[in-house]
């Protein structure tokens, strides 16, 4: 490949609309709109509450659910003119577990491997490396009802890397799985990564966003309403928010000196207020004490992602 | 090396026919006593008080068309309960993020019923040795009308596993259309013995040609012409076929 030519990005998704019609109840639309574009090997957290269309996006990519409106490219393969090519790239790991509880794990395993068009001769090897790479090894001739939930979500990322996919959709991986587990499964989604494979993720987990994602799209209401690189997000929307714990009551004269910088009273004895860009916390320090202010302790508010989320979530309401 | 495309189809078959066999006393069993009980009752309670047909004893007879009914209510319940089970526990989702064409995925649920079928089909032929002995006319014609029946109606099966969304569902059409339709298409007698209007009437149930080919590749006669009976068991079928593909490809009732 000459080097001007451009690699087609692992995702381009148009003008993406979903309107869920079912007889007697009303109509919902899930996505209104949605304009996505993954470059190939990229790890991308897509973030978003109950109900925002996470898993109707995800299950429009994988094939799952027809689109109403709008142009899906997988590898600059559109999923309308070859769907089973646009398939071929990619690997599922849905929301709910959808194998049969009656399987055995590895048959799981082995089974979508002969969908994908691999013979048994060679998922073998592939299928029992994952198995052991995912700590499902002991229980591969165990029925999946057997399995714990957190197997079970082990389980469904096996199955949907089969096949070697270059792109890997989960929705919400570790949802139900314990935090030990959990970084276990980033560890293992980081050297996925690391590998060439793109990776597209939805959660509810702003660390876990944070985390492993570079870049982060926030989507609500079927629509994205922020997207770029964790860093950019943080810089765009500048939301570090301290909390200050004072050595006195605060008085009322000495709040009013510090109105430009948004100083909110908590209680008597807590202040909060956001760090501006540029500001640092030297410099707010220095105000404080400049107003007779004495601060016994300088506290974050929490994720600063996480307040990113609330607040752009809050604005869209 | 294989095409994808057929290791996919081998998978998909490979993994009903143990299925088949796991669960035999649900999938195989159960026609084989259904008929013992035909076989005792209509053919030697009853039969031996008939007269003959054509130069066939009553048994004789009857046996082409019991199995032909156990043909298609094999091939049928094979397919709407593994597509709606497949449905119901979102495994389907497992062929549906594959890259096999549709007609493949089809062709890998019907060929589960028509195994099931050809299974079933040859235990009941074997337990009708034990009370007559079996003439054969034509092997070809045979195979082709079972072949053919089943083939259909896994097709029909599959399409009724499409709509159902409720365990009831699967049995509605076996119970209400199937069955009926199956006991007046002249496996138990002659349309020839009929009153006129009868015999019209029947004329219009596709089932009658399926049970009188079959009858046909045993015993050498038929009430209905031998290929007008495969014109119209061809034709139904490849009707089927466009229909079941179709709703596939548009994911009617299983996608959203
Ligand atoms: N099969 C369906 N029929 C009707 N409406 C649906 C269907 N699936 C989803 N919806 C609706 O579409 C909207 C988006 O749902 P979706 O499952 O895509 O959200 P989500 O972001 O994945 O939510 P969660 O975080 O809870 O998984 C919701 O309002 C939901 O009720
Ligand atoms: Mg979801």
């Amino acid at each position: 490949m000459a080097e001007s030519e451009k690699k087609a990005p692992a995702l381009h998704v148009a003008g993406l609309k979903k309107t869920y019609q079912k007889k007697g109840s009303p109509v919902t639309e899930a996505l209104k709109g949605v304009d996505l574009t993954i470059e190939s090997g990229e790890f991308f957290a897509l973030l978003g509450p109950n109900g925002a269309g996470k898993t109707s996006l995800i299950g429009i990519l994988a094939g799952l659910v027809a689109k109403s409106a709008g142009t899906v490219e997988v590898n600059g393969i559109s999923i309308d003119t070859d769907p089973d090519t646009a398939k071929s790239f990619i690997g599922l790991v849905p929301q709910e577990f959808n194998f049969s509880i009656f399987e055995k794990v590895e048959d799981i395993v082995m089974d979508q491997a002969g969908y994908y068009g691999i013979s048994r001769a060679e998922a073998r090897p592939v299928c029992d490396q994952l198995l052991k790479d995912l700590g499902l090894w002991e229980k591969r001739q165990a029925k999946a009802q057997s399995l714990s939930g957190g197997m079970k979500r082990r389980l469904l990322i096996a199955r949907a890397l089969i096949h070697k996919p270059s792109i890997l959709l989960l929705d919400e991986p570790t949802a139900g799985v314990d935090v030990e587990l959990r970084r276990g499964m980033w560890e293992f989604l980081q050297k996925l990564s690391g590998s060439g494979v793109t990776i597209i993720l939805t959660t509810h987990y702003l660390e876990e966003a944070e985390q492993l994602a570079k870049r982060v799209a926030i989507i609500t209401k079927g629509q994205i309403i922020e997207q770029g690189t964790v860093k950019e997000l943080l810089s765009k929307l500048n939301y570090v928010t301290l909390i200050l714990d004072t050595k006195e009551p605060v008085k009322d004269a000495a709040l009013h000196l510090l109105e430009d910088m948004g100083v909110k009273r908590i209680d008597e004895m807590t202040l909060e207020f956001n760090l501006s860009p540029g500001q640092t916390v030297n410099d707010a320090i220095r105000r404080f004490a400049s107003t007779g202010i004495d601060i016994m302790n300088v506290r974050n508010a929490g994720s600063r992602l996480e307040e990113i989320f609330m607040n752009v979530i809050e604005k869209h309401k | 090396m294989h095409s994808p495309a057929l290791i996919g189809y081998y998978t998909m078959v490979r993994k009903d026919v143990f299925r088949i066999f796991r669960i035999w006393t649900q999938t195989l069993l159960p026609p084989v006593i259904t008929n013992v009980l035909y076989f005792t009752i209509f053919g030697t309670f009853i039969g031996s008080q008939l007269q003959e047909i054509n130069g066939h004893s009553y048994m004789q007879f009857i046996v082409p068309g019991l199995v032909m009914m156990t043909i298609i209510t094999s091939a049928y319940m094979n397919t709407v309960s593994t597509f709606y089970f497949a449905k119901f526990i979102k495994n389907i989702e497992e062929l549906l993020v594959s890259p096999m064409p549709s007609w493949v995925i089809v062709a890998g649920f019907v060929t589960g019923g028509v195994v099931r079928s050809f299974l079933v089909g040859t235990l009941v032929i074997l337990t009708s040795l034990f009370f007559t002995h079996i003439v054969v006319a034509n092997v070809l014609i045979i195979f082709a009308a079972a072949f053919l029946t089943s083939f259909l109606f896994s097709l029909a099966g599959l399409v009724n596993g499409f709509f159902a969304n409720s365990f009831d569902a699967i049995s509605i059409i076996p119970t209400f259309v199937l069955t009926p339709l199956t006991y007046l298409g002249g496996v138990f007698y002659s349309i020839e013995a009929l009153p006129p209007f009868f015999k019209t009437l029947s004329l219009l149930n596709p089932i009658l040609y399926m049970v009188n080919a079959f009858r046909y590749g045993f015993l050498g006669f038929s009430d209905v012409p031998i290929d007008v009976c495969f014109y119209v068991l061809g034709g139904l079928t490849v009707l089927f076929f466009g229909i079941t593909l179709a709703l596939f490809i548009k994911g009617t009732g299983f996608k959203n």
